[in-house]
């Protein structure tokens, strides 16, 4: 069974977890025997290097099991397409990022596909146009390569999907991460909703990462839920993970959100679940890892409430420093207004640290182990914060079995109910 | 004859390195040493050394005919201790003339005087004992933090021994009277005010460049008109700047030097004016009324008022934590704290995180380390909040958490209540004497004064220790202060 993939991220070079979740997918997929095409879109002109890191990345992995390795990478066929399309971007900030070289490419392919799809232009022209040449060049992929099944991650690829089904035929599986609605709440961007609905639309079948996700797309796009299936994410760690080791430095209980601080993270409910546990609590510590919109105006409300001698900002953190992050941290707490999966709480407590998430999230519905509150109740939040920093025995307990439950969410399970998806077609 | 007094404000903080949350607790080292060194540098080499250079050679030239003033802070003097030598002795050379005064302040520029009396004291002690050990002079004339004012602090200079304070004339302030005279504190006349001749102060600090201003080019001939113009009856006129006026915010180019070598022969040969100091201003001219300053100003923005250190959340959140930890300073000895403790108090660390962008954005953004107000908030409280846990660490390896004031309370409330307890119990017992019949009455007798007794040799054997202690806490402090003035 070969696989035309699109996504626009593959691991180092990723900016959200959907590069990850790419990641984990196709490596879990080629465990099953499937071989997989994975396109990317070139993001920056670095991209060789990225390829190289990736390799690199795979030689460390070599030692554990050599065989399925080389497999994998016999499977995957790296294709790099010039394209400058950013991912977890919205088409806003996109015209401000892109410089003017993106005019200089050729007109002809992206009128082509105009006349096609006939976008209004209104809204973030340029990132639309990227979408439009990354489809274009997709149908061309479609026309050379052989495959059975294309397979399209998150509406930026949905119309390379598209493209590629009505070149060659093949059938048309639509991953959805996450929709329009999780991203803006109800202000939704009204392109990106067309793309996404036409995608699920035209597609002969739809994965979301949780039923959460699910629930949208059928009641929100009004999708046949007969086409819509629900896989869960999993988790792919690093061996070396524990290799660093970072001593806490602070002696208070340190409480922890990292993402990014937009709306849909509900960093708000976060503050004020602080402020109440604070009132109540002297020996805690709040941290506030990541960067983003309402970033200033938590930094204000921290202020505002006078706690911020013990709640902390640490903008945006890469690489190590999430890790050292988790180190330093006694509880993770993911209050999500919308959240279709979250994979940042399986890392918590892949670090052995106890988690508390909203039950507006996907990975609510795969996790046993933690605590989950409505985002909104910041009573039940602060209450269960003060539990598990307070109680020994409940954190104690909670990271033992913490880690034990995230260890059996493995990709090569997801891509297994992948592959039965992908056999559907067959039967 | 009518007076010009010139002062000039020379001041640098310790600016902060970025530190993050996680050096909380594992770092200590707060100041950014490569900027502090090249900033101070470089301001060194466009203003501190040729401006010296060039009051130097006036002085040489017309003697103490020509007198300026200075208010350096100590963090200014540290540095320049640290990275600018050159600069100090030039500064040492100025006052070896006779013909410079140099100004009291907090030692290091801060916001202590609208806070806490006896850190303002004990700060104001400091910078007295740098200034003299390095220019020889006890100076008699009070310059706060960028002129912060009010009633209050006048009161409180005046009760520490000054004659006289420097101050802004503020128009909201001043309504229709004018700065060019002196006056006096509102509750203690003998305080005398010098106010700040905003108008021609800032032709030459901040408008002199200024190609756009209707005025320019400034010569020493234009001022010396503009001085000779104001009204027959007006004493003094006060220039008040900062000296980074010279050679940093109005460049070597725009001829600001070569208009200040001119100005003081083209006042001698076409005013009336000579040049005093501060102290010589305010003993020769007779002051015409109190001013009334109910809430403090300052000569900062066109407010003129507090807002851009206090005033929105994140300073004023910021400035009372770190007050909060005043109490437990008092009690710790440790050299670095006591250091970090003074530099953190830096009223430029506040300036930063000031959000009042539009109309002074400019001059906010001079020298600003950090691209926002957030930034500079979230960089000042994590060190803060590492500069708390050591002063707590500290006071628990000292065993000094005892003499906290709010422990020493706890624990009078604590024995108030036994005390109470106590009375309550021989109470009972009288009671119980008329009631209760006589076989009880012995058993409970002999119970209560046993208990009584030992509740008694407790308390005594307490009482004392707490005594003692705060018999020890006071000694300490004596030594602190004692020390301090050191």
């Amino acid at each position: 069974m070969r696989i035309l993939m699109f996504g626009w991220e593959f691991p180092p070079h990723i900016t959200g977890g959907l590069g990850t979740a790419c990641y984990g997918l196709v490596k879990g997929l080629a465990k099953n025997g499937v071989e997989v095409s994975f396109v990317v879109p070139k993001a920056y002109g670095d991209e060789d290097y990225n390829v190289a890191r990736i390799l690199s990345a795979s030689d460390i992995e070599v030692n554990r099991d050599s065989l399925l390795i080389e497999d994998f990478w016999k499977r995957i066929t790296m294709m790099e397409i010039g394209s400058n399309l950013i991912p977890y971007v919205s088409p806003e900030e996109f015209t401000k990022i892109v410089s003017q070289n993106l005019h200089d490419k050729t007109d002809i392919q992206h009128s082509i596909f105009r006349t096609h799809y006939q976008f209004s232009g209104k809204y973030g022209k340029d990132l639309m146009e990227e979408v439009s040449r990354y489809a274009v060049i997709a149908s061309i992929l479609a026309s050379k390569n052989n495959f059975d099944i294309v397979h399209a991650h998150d509406w930026l690829t949905y119309p390379a999907g598209i493209a590629a089904k009505s070149v060659s035929g093949k059938p048309l599986v639509i991953h959805v991460h996450a929709t329009e609605f999780d991203r803006s709440g109800e202000n939704i961007n009204q392109n990106v909703f067309d793309i996404e609905r036409k995608g699920m639309m035209t597609a002969d079948r739809v994965i979301c990462v949780s039923n959460y996700t699910r629930n949208i797309v059928i009641h929100r796009y009004g999708i046949n839920e007969s086409k819509v299936f629900t896989v869960h994410n999993a988790v792919e760690f690093d061996k070396d993970f524990n290799q660093h080791e970072w001593h806490k430095s602070v002696p208070e209980k340190v409480v922890t959100f990292l993402g990014r601080v937009t709306f849909q993270k509900g960093p708000d409910y976060f503050v004020e679940a602080a402020n109440r546990v604070l009132s109540k609590y002297k020996n805690v510590r709040f941290v506030m890892a990541g960067s983003g919109d309402m970033l200033n105006r938590m930094v204000r409300r921290v202020a505002e409430l006078r706690i911020s001698e013990k709640f902390h900002f640490t903008g945006f953190l890469k690489g190590d420093d999430v890790n050292r992050m988790f180190m330093q941290s006694d509880l993770y707490v993911m209050p999500s207004v919308s959240e279709p999966f979250g994979i940042s709480p399986l890392e918590a407590m892949r670090a052995n640290v106890p988690v508390i998430i909203s039950k507006q999230s996907g990975v609510a519905e795969v996790l046993k182990h933690a605590i989950k509150v409505d985002f909104w109740d910041i009573d039940a939040m602060a209450d269960a914060i003060h539990g598990i920093i307070h109680y020994d025995a409940l954190s104690r307990f909670f990271r033992r079995m913490g880690q034990e439950e995230v260890l059996h969410l493995k990709w090569e399970n997801a891509a297994l109910q992948v592959k039965e998806i992908y056999n559907s077609f067959n039967a | 004859m009518k007076t010009i007094c010139f002062y000039f404000q020379v001041h640098q903080p310790f600016r902060l390195r970025r530190y993050r949350f996680f050096d909380i607790g594992a770092r200590h080292n707060y100041f950014d040493d490569y900027a502090n060194r090249t900033i101070m540098r470089k301001v060194a080499d466009k203003c501190y050394l040729p401006t010296n250079q060039l009051f130097l050679d006036l002085i040489k030239e017309y003697g103490c005919k020509f007198k300026i003033s200075y208010s350096i802070s100590g963090t200014a003097i540290d540095q320049f201790e640290i990275y600018a030598p050159d600069v100090l002795d030039s500064f040492k050379r100025l006052a070896e003339t006779g013909c410079v005064e140099f100004l009291a302040e907090t030692y290091s520029h801060s916001l202590s005087s609208l806070k806490s009396r006896e850190e303002f004291e004990n700060q104001v002690a400091l910078h007295g004992a740098k200034i003299k050990q390095h220019f020889n002079q006890t100076p008699t004339v009070f310059r706060n933090t960028e002129l912060i004012y009010s009633d209050k602090i006048g009161e409180m200079v005046s009760e520490m021994g000054y004659k006289a304070i420097l101050c802004e004339g503020a128009k909201h302030i001043l309504g229709w009277k004018s700065p060019n005279y002196v006056y006096t504190n509102a509750i203690n006349p003998k305080l005398k005010l010098l106010l700040k001749n905003f108008k021609l102060s800032d032709d030459i600090a901040f408008r002199f460049s200024n190609r756009a201003w209707d005025e320019w080019p400034l010569t020493t001939e234009k001022y010396v008109n503009w001085l000779n113009s104001i009204d027959s009856k007006e004493e003094i006129i006060n220039l008040f700047m900062d000296y980074e006026t010279f050679g940093e915010h109005q460049w070597e180019e725009t001829g600001i030097f070569e208009f200040m070598r001119h100005l003081p022969r083209r006042v001698f040969s076409n005013s009336d004016f000579e040049f005093l100091t501060p102290s010589e201003a305010a003993e020769k001219h007779q002051p015409i009324a109190p001013m009334h300053v109910q809430h403090p100003i300052s000569w900062a923005d066109e407010e003129r008022d507090l807002t851009a250190w206090l005033g929105n959340d994140l300073q004023d959140d910021a400035f009372d934590k770190l007050y909060a930890i005043r109490e437990k300073i008092k009690l710790v000895n440790d050299e670095n704290l006591i250091r970090d403790w003074k530099y953190l108090q830096t009223s430029d660390h506040f300036y930063y995180m000031c959000t009042k962008w539009f109309s002074d954005g400019d001059v906010h953004k001079y020298f600003n380390p950090y691209d926002t107000p957030y930034d500079a908030f979230i960089n000042f409280m994590n060190i803060l909040s590492d500069f708390m846990l050591r002063i707590d660490e500290e006071i628990t390896r000292n065993d000094l958490k005892t003499l906290l004031p709010i422990e020493i309370k706890k624990m009078i409330i604590e024995y108030e209540q036994k005390i109470a307890e106590l009375k309550n119990i021989t109470e009972s017992k009288t009671i119980n004497k008329k009631i209760k019949p006589k076989a009880i009455k012995k058993k409970v007798l002999a119970k209560s004064t046993e208990k009584s007794k030992m509740v008694k040799i407790e308390k005594s054997g307490k009482t004392k220790s707490v005594k003692s202690k705060i018999a020890d806490k006071n000694k300490q402090k004596k030594s602190i202060n004692h020390k301090n003035l050191k």
